[in-house]
């Protein structure tokens, strides 16, 4: 009797140590994930100045924003806008793609709130952010 | 025998517990999983930006 409780609570321990490290991992190693990031990686030379310069900024939402158009070349202002269109579209699939790589298609907006604090804590200074009471430079 | 009795339903509870902490959003992975990829399309190195721009 007494080993039978013996072994029922080290299977149970066991059990629990197992589920807590498969919760505390996420898989992002994907072909989806890598092409997403491969494609957002590319934009970035493009899109680097524009943070730069404040034409562009980053939102709270995990996406990003045209900030100040006035300070683009008439010439380049629907490239930036494009730029801004496809990044926010890579954005909202990588965010989608990582969530259901994981099996957990609903952690999709935690997933996306993960990623829009840590883009403005890796954003560069001088950097521009959209949060509640309006543009703010980093 | 009665012991039995009380072990099953606290096991089976406890294998329940077990199995919705799979359900809860892993933030702390999520975090870091988020500061690699941000890295990779950033290109920055280990390094938080602010220590990089430091000269």
């Amino acid at each position: 009797m007494k080993n039978l409780l013996k072994n029922l609570l080290a299977l149970l321990a066991l059990l629990a140590a197992f589920n807590v490290y498969a919760a505390a991992d996420i898989e992002v190693n994907t072909p989806g994930v890598n092409a997403i990031k491969n494609s957002m990686q590319a934009r970035h030379g493009q899109l680097s100045a524009y943070y730069a310069s404040g034409a562009v900024g980053l939102t709270m939402d995990g996406m990003i924003a045209v900030r100040d158009a006035g300070s683009v070349p008439l010439a380049a202002r629907q490239a930036v806008n494009a730029l801004v269109a496809a990044e926010n579209q890579d954005r909202s699939a990588l965010y989608a793609e990582i969530a259901n790589a994981n099996g957990h298609p609903e952690w999709q907006a935690e997933i996306r709130s993960t990623f829009a604090q840590r883009w403005v804590q890796h954003a560069q200074r001088g950097w521009w952010v959209l949060s509640n009471d309006g543009w703010k430079q980093k | 025998m009665r012991k039995i009795g009380m072990v099953l339903p606290v096991a089976a509870l406890a294998l329940s517990a077990c199995v919705t902490i799979n359900i809860y959003f892993p933030a702390a992975a999520a975090e870091k999983v988020a500061d690699k990829i941000i890295e990779e399309v950033w290109q920055q190195s280990d390094k938080p930006a602010t220590v990089k721009e430091t000269k």
